[in-house]
């Protein structure tokens, strides 16, 4: 039998051409991947559509409940609430990162003078654990007279801040050490960007005399295009995805004050892992991944403009 | 010839313990992470291990956090503990999950439970059948840091008794700078820690009444007596400035690092405080208003889950037995703080003088437990109005009735 | 061509020296020095006693190790630490391996279904991971692997971006390589690894270093799929140390820094590297 099965794959690969055989080969490379892909990746995401529908919350078996989670969502005022949160911290998180980083690595790159060790200094916040810092961060946010920062602002004769008790401050301040982190990650990659940018443009441009900041506007940002488009849509997804920070800066009153603080994903994570409703959790999840792939979609249009 | 019985003896002792190594039923008991606790239960677990060398108990514990969640995910999977610590809050939801099952009444006689265990018990019984018994029970108790009592010219072992005895002392201890900080409290307060539980069956109870109805199932505090609670609450900040919510970041952190002079914890709290160094502190009972004292009570019990049958479950009947047994009870005492759940055990004259465990115990004995639904929720909502009180300055009317219709929300959802 | 090949130097011809530069260094260096005052303040902070932790100067008065002695006594710090560095690890080989494989087959070989795959796989970037954490949890709890290495680690066993990091490395390898090596009689596998994968080093250390990185500071799936403290990976045993500590200030920067001083000194020994590996990534990918 085996014998008789070996001589019949004997035949049918001395059948095969170089061709067929290398197609056998690239799939055999990607079979466990695949695998791995259809498992791991497309059929919990179909899950996540189908728990969508349903009500199961882990205590009972789940029925089907057509839309109701997501009336149910449109109708809460707190997913509203973490709506314009995740938003916030989108929409100030990624501009003022790509500012500050653009400024620096527009900078640095002119640096010569222990350039690398500035470069490291940026760098390093990057390398740092969210979940660790938040901590650090939150004791500097302290009230007096423990905190930090309260401690810096009456010693220059200012008032104390509330911070993190605070339903306007919580929200910056806990976005703070998340630009913070991810900034020499944009440094770096800016600086790389502008590298790229071959220097006879530079050179053409300064014997046409044009100025640094026409220089600036009508050729560096220009071409560093791709590289702020990447940079957009990299920060963008990680604002909108905050959570460590957040978990770990209000962890006993998560997400708040008064939920001012509180993200989509904080509240994914408290609805299916604090209160066991899945299925409402799960319709949270597909809005989170129609918001992120609507901004993924602007922003790729905008690549492609270029 | 006396060596060869030992040897003899050895080699029995031996066979003994091979035997039974390998015919040893392996029970998994679940907890939630709370230092003294994992701690107390290594010790039970040692104990009814070398009383039943033919059980082993292997002990798993986890955040609070997440407690539930996983307990609920891993038993309707076929796996997890056999023996299973829940917050007689969650009962409810154990029950209609069909995730622990009712006590064999074999081996926890009905009448028997109802007459050696505090009436709260009755938490834990659902249609006719009880489904779990506490090791322990929780009550609340005022702490006081004697030091600060003695610098601000306050007698250290009178501790206030009134709550106008209470708000003088938290006046004369409360520290502030030139420019109004805080820079320490009379009194920490914390609606995310225990306050919540005091202003809802303490303060609203003081103030002539009840936070629910209906078994717990119909909020009715936002009355007179509620606004009251929550106005004299809210005033310890905004008006007397004898507390602040956040400072030190959290109650028991301020009182522990001795710049709060008085805080409301549980008894769970005393293993915590017990490693202070730096200062005396004491405990007395929650202070009376209008005369009236109240006091709020809960405790975690011990259940066996529902998958489990057989030689497992005869082991895990045994180790429940031996968890809420009265020498149990003491060893919990001891390590973490909590009460007997046991009248006889908790009532005895000398836990009744001891200047710590008496207070909680005469707390006890007036003492109402809030059947939540779903206590993370609940306590959010009160937390949350607080906050709009101080924060927003929010009408705490408004805030109130807020709150009432939020957290009647969350009660409705879950009935459904 | 890599972008650091133009030297520095070039560089600054381009740009005359003035009297601003000195200006604008000064701005520079002082914006690096707020940027690592948090790590500063951490460390610090572990070196002083409870009772200087509220004293803000930067130099501990007696810097003493006593804090990382408490912390390290009960031996968790260095279980969470093991497992953080076995999960990091074994991800980190498994993208390395599995990545790169799957981008040379897309780049080099070709076969009806490639475009396909290439976009099947490109577009699991689109799927948030929260989106997928419900039916990851229902599916570990169902396999017994919730509390379990394998329960971190597999949703991060391969990753869409690094497949397509890794394609676009591949494209650059000349085929004649490879034609070559056939011809020598090598197999398909022999090839990939022994001639095309020696020749993207780079890629593969910015693969290893942004994988390694991402599993070391993971926090939402290590959170949710861990129960028992002992299978806790560094940032899950960090926060619940806080948690635990009821603000014992002093400690947690303990806790802190025990968590970020291992990526520094990797940092500080291979930060060439590094920051090549950052850009190739970003340059790409």
């Amino acid at each position: 039998m085996t014998t008789a099965l070996s001589a019949r794959y004997g035949l049918i690969r001395g059948n095969l051409s170089l061709r067929q055989k290398r197609v056998l080969w690239a799939w055999s490379f990607l079979a466990v991947p695949i695998a791995f892909y259809s498992i791991i990746r497309f059929w919990p995401t179909l899950e996540a559509f189908t728990l969508s529908f349903t009500d199961w919350n882990l205590l009972r078996p789940a029925s089907f409940v057509g839309f109701d989670n997501y009336i149910r969502l449109a109708n809460d005022p707190l997913f509203w609430q973490v709506f314009r949160n995740s938003a916030v911290y989108l929409l100030i998180g990624t501009p003022v990162s790509l500012v500050l980083s653009f400024v620096i690595a527009y900078y640095l790159d002119r640096v010569n003078f222990m350039h690398g060790f500035i470069r490291a200094l940026y760098f390093l916040p990057f390398l740092t654990t969210a979940a660790a810092m938040a901590w650090v961060w939150r004791w500097f946010y302290q009230p007096l007279p423990i905190g930090v920062l309260n401690g810096v602002l009456t010693w220059l004769g200012l008032s104390q801040q509330p911070f993190l008790r605070s339903t306007v401050q919580a929200l910056p301040a806990i976005l703070a050490p998340a630009i913070w982190a991810g900034l020499g990650f944009q440094v770096i990659i800016f600086m790389a960007g502008l590298r790229a940018i071959p220097l006879s443009y530079y050179e053409a441009a300064r014997i046409d005399g044009l100025s640094e900041l026409a220089i600036l506007r009508k050729i560096t940002i220009p071409l560093l295009k791709p590289t702020i488009v990447f940079l957009v849509v990299f920060s963008s997804i990680g604002f909108l995805r905050i959570f460590d920070q957040v978990y770990n800066m209000t962890f006993n009153d998560p997400g708040g004050p008064l939920n001012t603080t509180k993200p989509i994903v904080l509240m994914i994570y408290q609805t299916a892992f604090k209160s066991m409703e899945m299925g409402y959790a799960a319709a949270q999840t597909v809005v989170l991944f129609l918001v992120l792939l609507v901004v993924s979609l602007i922003q790729l249009r905008l690549l492609k403009d270029h | 010839m006396r060596l060869r019985k030992i040897i003899a003896g050895l080699a029995f002792g031996f066979s003994f313990i091979t035997a039974n190594a390998a015919s040893a039923v392996e029970i998994e008991y679940w907890q939630y992470v709370f230092d003294t606790r994992v701690k107390a239960m290594d010790q039970l677990i040692q104990k009814f291990q070398a009383a039943n060398p033919d059980i082993k108990v292997k002990h798993t514990t986890f955040p609070y956090a997440e407690y539930q969640t996983k307990v609920a995910s891993a038993i309707t999977a076929g796996q997890g503990p056999d023996v299973v610590q829940l917050f007689y809050g969650w009962l409810d939801g154990f029950v209609s999950g069909k995730l622990i099952q009712p006590l064999p009444k074999d081996a926890f006689a009905q009448d028997k439970i109802e007459a050696e265990f505090f009436p709260i018990i009755a938490a834990m019984k659902r249609n006719g059948e009880y489904y779990g018994l506490p090791t322990a029970v929780r009550s609340l108790a005022l702490f006081y840091n004697k030091k600060l009592f003695q610098t601000a010219g306050l007698d250290p072992n009178k501790p206030p008794q009134t709550i106008e005895e209470f708000i003088a002392a938290a006046e004369k201890v409360a520290k502030h700078d030139s420019s109004g900080n805080m820079l320490s409290e009379g009194f920490a307060m914390d609606m995310a820690g225990q306050d919540h539980q005091w202003w809802r069956e303490v303060l609203i109870r003081q103030n002539g009444g009840v936070p629910y109805t209906d078994n717990d199932r119909k909020v009715v505090y936002n009355s007179e007596a509620g606004l009251k609670a929550l106005q004299f609450y809210v005033d310890l900040q905004k008006k007397l400035k004898v507390g602040q919510v956040g400072f030190m970041d959290e109650a028991q952190a301020a009182f522990k690092g001795g710049l709060a002079a008085m805080t409301i914890d549980g008894t769970f709290r005393l293993g915590a405080f017990s490693s202070i160094k730096a200062f005396e502190w004491g405990v007395t009972e929650l202070p009376a208003m209008n005369g009236v004292r109240s006091n709020y009570a809960s405790y975690f019990a011990n259940a066996i889950t529902s998958k489990v049958t057989g030689e497992k479950l005869e082991a895990a009947k045994k180790f429940l037995a031996y968890v809420s047994s009265p020498e149990a009870m003491d060893i919990w005492m001891k390590v973490v703080g909590e009460l007997p759940a046991r009248r006889s055990a908790a009532l005895t004259s000398a836990n009744l003088a001891d200047p710590i465990y008496g207070p909680f115990l005469k707390g006890l004995e007036y003492a109402h437990t809030t059947l939540f639904v779903d206590e993370a929720a609940q306590r959010q909502t009160a937390i949350d109005m607080v906050n709009r009180v101080l924060i927003q300055n929010q009408d705490p009317k408004e805030a109130l009735a807020e709150a009432a219709k939020a957290e009647q929300a969350i009660i409705d959802r879950a009935a459904k | 061509m890599s972008p650091n090949d133009r030297s520095l130097k070039a560089r600054h011809q381009a740009f005359p020296i003035h009297p601003g530069r000195i200006f604008t260094w000064t701005l520079l260096f002082l914006g690096g020095v707020v940027m690592v005052t948090p790590i500063l303040f951490m460390l610090s902070t572990s070196l002083k006693d409870a009772s200087q932790v509220y004293d803000l100067r930067l130099i501990p008065e007696a810097p003493s190790l006593d804090n990382y002695k408490v912390v390290l006594s009960d031996g968790r710090f260095l279980r969470w630490f093991l497992n953080s560095v076995i999960v990091a690890v074994c991800v980190t080989l498994s993208n390395v391996f599995f990545d790169s494989l799957v981008g040379y087959t897309l780049a080099k070989f070709q076969f009806r279904g490639r475009y396909l795959v290439f976009l099947a796989i490109l577009s699991t970037l689109m799927i948030p991971t929260e989106m997928l954490v419900i039916p990851w949890y229902l599916m570990a709890s169902s396999f017994g692997w919730i509390d379990s290495y394998w329960g971190i680690m597999f949703p991060g066993m391969m990753t869409a971006f690094g497949t397509f990091l890794m394609k676009q490395f591949f494209e650059t390898v000349p085929d004649e390589f490879l034609e070559a090596a056939r011809v020598d009689g090598l197999n398909e596998f022999t090839i990939w690894w022994r001639v095309a994968m020696p020749l993207v080093t780079p890629a593969l250390s910015a693969l290893a270093i942004f994988t390694f990185l991402g599993n070391w500071t993971a926090f939402f799936w290590p959170l949710i799929v861990t129960n028992s403290r002992e299978l806790y990976t560094l940032p899950i045993g960090l926060s619940s140390f806080a948690v635990e500590q009821a603000i014992q200030w002093e400690m947690i920067m303990t806790g802190a820094s025990l968590a970020t001083i291992p990526t520094l000194i990797v940092f500080l020994l291979l930060q060439r590297y590094i920051v090549r590996g950052v850009m190739l990534a970003g340059l790409k990918g």
